[in-house]
Parts: C-alpha cells; structure tokens; sequence
C-alpha cells in the first residue's frame, strides 16, 4: 500500500488500528528500560541527585519543540499541498506538543530551585520557552474557538508557520546569549559532554517519550478524524429533517 | 492617483474622522501612564528607574488595542473583499493600510511619548531617547500585530484572541526596545546594537508580517 | 534510593510529569470512547455518512 493511501481517512485509521498497540508496548518497554536507568544513574559532583530531573526535563523540551516543527510541517501540508490528513495532524499535535512545553517549563523550574536558587529567572533559554507556551496557546484558541473547523485549522497554520521563527531562537539562546541557563552539552559539535552512564539513560528517556508522542500523536488524529464524522453526520441529520 | 496613495489616504482620512479611533490610541496611552502611579506609588525614584518600562508596555498595549480595527470595519461593510480582489496585490494592500494604520495610531504615541515621560520624572533628554526607540519600534508592533489582526477577522472574533496571538509574537520588539531605552537613559551598555536589532526587526516585519497577513485572509476567507 | 537533600524537588517533578501524561492519556482514551459513542448513536438512529449513502 503506497504511503499516499495514508490520505484517505478511512485507511488511515485502519493503519492507526493496527499499529497503535505495538507502539504502546514498545512506548511501556521503553519507559521501563529508561526509568531503570534513571534510578541507576549516578549522582552529579555538582548537583547530587537532582540530576535526575534532567531525565524528564531535557526530553519535554526536545519534545515541545518537535510539536511545534510537526505542526509547522503540518501548516505546509494544509496550505499548500492541500493533504487531506495535514489540519489533523496539526490540530491534534497542538495539545500534546503544549503539555510537554509545559512539562519542561514546571520541571526545569523544579530544579532550578535547589540548584540555581530560584524558581524563575528571565534569562533568554526560559522566556523563549514560555514564549513557545503562549504560542501554543494561541494556536491552541484558533483551533478550538473557531466555528468552522477548516477555517480554524487554516488560520492555525498560519500562526504555526510564523512562529516557527521562535524555535531556533530556544536552540541558539544559550550560545547568543550567555545567561543561567547551562549551555548545550548534547546536541553539539565535538560530540556530547555528558557521562555515559547519565548520556544513555537521557537518551532512552527521550526515546520513550517521543514513542509516547507519536502514539499519543496518532491516537488524538484518530479522535479528530471520528469527531469530524460525527460532526458531518449531524450536518447530514439536521439536513434530512429540514427536508 | 496611483492605487498605493489612494487607498493610504483612504485609511488616514477614516481613521482621522471622529469615531475613527486614531486619537484613542493616544489617549488610552496617557490613560494607562497615569494609572501607573496610582498602582506603584508616588515615589518619584522608582516612577523614573521604570518609566520607560511603563512607556514601552502602554505603548504595546495602545498598539493592540487598535489593530482590532484595522480590518475588521472593512470586513463588515465588504471592502475587504473589494480590496482582496482590486488592482494591488493583497500584501501591499495590507501593507498600505498597515502604513496608515502607524501615521495615525503609532505616531501619536510616539509624539506624546516625552510628555507622558515627563510625568513618570524621567528627565527631558532621556525622553527624546525614549520616543526614538519608540519610533523605531512602533512600527514591528504594527507590523506583527497586522498577523494576529488577519488571523482574528478570518475566525471572526476580535478582543482577546488577538491579544493572546499577538502578545509573545512581540516579545523581542519588546526586549529590545526597552534594552536600548535602558542603554541610552541609565547605561553603561552601549546604545547602536539594541537599537538596530530593533530597526532590523521593525524592516523585516515590514516585510514578513504583510505576506504572512495575506496568507491568513486568503485562507481564511475562501 | 537515597535522593539526597533535595528529595522533595525530584519527587514533584516526577509527580507533575506523571500528572500531565496521565492527563493527556486520559483525555485521548476518553475522546475516543465519547466518539465511538456518538457514531454509535448515530448509526443506531439511521444516518448514514455521505460515502455510505452513495452506494
């Protein structure tokens, strides 16, 4: 079955059907394996245990902004290859890419307190993640307030697409800037800075949340999906009693 | 006449007209600027240490306020249509009417700006430093704001969605706007680069935030 | 496992993060129950969807 199949609605929720259990399986196996090595990770020289809230913190982040590029990508299906599936994709990534922005926000201020002092501070890396938060909330209103679902979702992609801008914005702020925040030690050329024994825990972590992402992803497009159906069945209903 | 000067005078003359809401902006400013001591106090030290703070966040607040307008009167009556079907390309519409939008909502706010400074004791030089980061920032706010004013018209819904939209698109108009005002009143950081990010942010949404205005009626309204 | 001093802040964080998953996993199980629900309903009442009706 060629991929482009997948933009009939009917066939992709027959492939979300059949592949949705295997991801939440290999999601809980993942999450068992990265848990276990976050509980076996040593304690940082520096910061003692609280290292251990890197393993939820730094994995929200990547995953707060992979949903708003997904959505950016969606933006481009919807407005200007006109893929049936795009606004979907969009609208039901919105959520759960504003949940995990969320996560990392709480989290990151949780370890904050006992390792910077505070729970809050201005500097670039902290704004433009709440700044991606109140994005997210916007697009979260267009797609939620708006009478016509497509109208919504097009406006959405739209606000999805300009605020794009703000994601290479968070990646580079800690080098633009030099503030609190600790610089990148994972993702940077040379090679990561971190000790294995905390690198892979990190990684597997990250892994089981993106599965948990992508399930969740595909659950909430399946949602969508049926809600549109229901939507036009009572379109089709209250036509045939008007008739 | 070309179409460019005609639909521009169009804008000031509407907007100039009593009930066209150009002076509000203006007065909403001074309006919010004197509420602010009633809320912080009368201490005169503090009123100037963020005084340009208060300037800059009545500015932004006087800006949102009135980019409801911009579309939403030509929405009603259809001329919107009219213009997305007429001779210029939409973006240059759009950003025609932005043009005219700033000359009457923006300007005024800048132009009082040093009085209103005046009031929250910041010292008369440090005022005329104010008004030309306002100058040169007023404009992004127009400019970004045109996007969420697009979005806001197309779903029909005006008010707070578009405050909520707009608001975190202007956080770096902000930052460096108030970064440079800080720089030029208080110091030691130097003035030039705040103050060109924010130039080079008002140019680029001069460009970006009509294309991205565009897109948003076209989709939104088809 | 000994947490250190700072026990109580790893504790909240992991809490909050359980919290939010479990939110998210909530809200989609139940969305998809209240749809299949509804269609239900609606099959049940004789609408029929436009691809169905063509046949």
């Amino acid at each position: 079955m060629p991929v482009i199949d997948l933009a009939n609605p009917t066939r992709f929720l027959a492939v979300v059907n059949r592949v949705l259990p295997w991801l939440i399986a290999a999601t809980i196996v993942l999450f068992a394996v990265g848990l276990f090595g976050a509980m076996k990770a040593p304690d940082d020289y520096q910061q003692g245990a609280t290292v251990k809230i890197m393993f939820l913190h730094v994995p929200a982040a990547w995953l707060g902004m992979f949903g708003w590029a997904l959505m950016s990508i969606a933006a481009l299906g919807t407005l200007v290859w006109r893929h049936p599936l795009a606004d979907v994709a969009g609208k039901a990534a919105a959520p759960i890419g504003a949940a995990f922005t969320f996560i990392c926000l709480v989290t990151g201020s949780l370890w904050g307190r006992p390792t910077w002092g505070t729970y809050w501070v201005w500097d670039a890396r902290l704004t433009s993640m709440l700044v991606l938060l109140l994005l997210y909330f916007g697009v979260l209103a267009l797609y939620w307030t708006a009478e016509e679902p497509g109208r919504g979702a097009r406006a959405a992609a739209v606000l999805s697409l300009v605020g794009a801008v703000n994601l290479p914005v968070i990646k580079f702020s800690v080098d633009w800037w030099n503030t609190l925040h600790q610089p990148a030690s994972v993702f940077r050329m040379g090679g990561s800075t971190i000790d294995p024994a905390i690198l892979t825990p990190l990684l597997i972590m990250a892994l089981a949340f993106t599965f948990l992402f992508v399930a969740l992803h595909l659950a909430a497009m399946r949602n969508e999906i049926l809600r549109r159906r229901v939507r036009n069945m009572r379109l089709i209903q209250a036509q045939e009693l008007h008739a | 006449m070309t179409p460019f000067r005609a639909l521009l005078l169009r804008d000031m003359r509407l907007a100039l007209r009593v009930g066209g809401g150009a002076l509000m902006g203006a007065l909403f400013f001074l309006i919010v600027v004197t509420m602010t001591p009633f809320a912080i106090g009368p201490d005169l030290a503090l009123l100037a240490r963020i005084g340009p703070a208060i300037l800059w966040l009545g500015a932004l607040l006087a800006s949102l306020l009135a980019l409801d307008r911009l579309f939403a009167t030509d929405h009603e009556d259809g001329s919107l249509d009219l213009l997305m079907m007429g001779p210029l390309p939409l973006e240059l519409s759009i950003a025609t009417k932005a043009i005219a939008h700033w000359l009457t909502t923006g300007l005024p706010l800048v132009v009082i700006a040093p009085l209103l400074g005046l009031m929250l004791n910041v010292e008369l030089r440090n005022t005329g430093w104010l008004a030309l980061t306002l100058l040169a920032g007023t404009p992004a706010l127009t400019f970004i704001g045109l996007i969420g004013a697009a979005l806001a018209v197309a779903l029909r819904r005006g008010g707070l969605l578009l405050a909520v939209l707009v608001l975190p698109l202007t956080v770096p108009v902000l930052i460096f706007g108030i970064a440079a005002a800080n720089a030029a009143i208080i110091g030691p950081t130097p003035f030039g680069p705040p103050f060109t990010i924010l130039c080079a942010l008002s140019l680029a949404s001069l460009v970006l935030g009509p294309i991205a205005a565009a897109a948003a009626l076209r989709h939104g309204l088809e | 496992m000994n947490l250190g001093p700072h026990a109580d802040f790893i504790v909240a964080a992991y809490a909050v993060t359980l919290f939010v998953v479990a939110a998210l996993i909530g809200w989609v199980v139940l969305d998809y129950f209240a749809q299949c629900r509804i269609l239900g309903d609606l099959e049940d009442r004789g609408v029929a969807r436009r691809s169905q009706r063509k046949s």
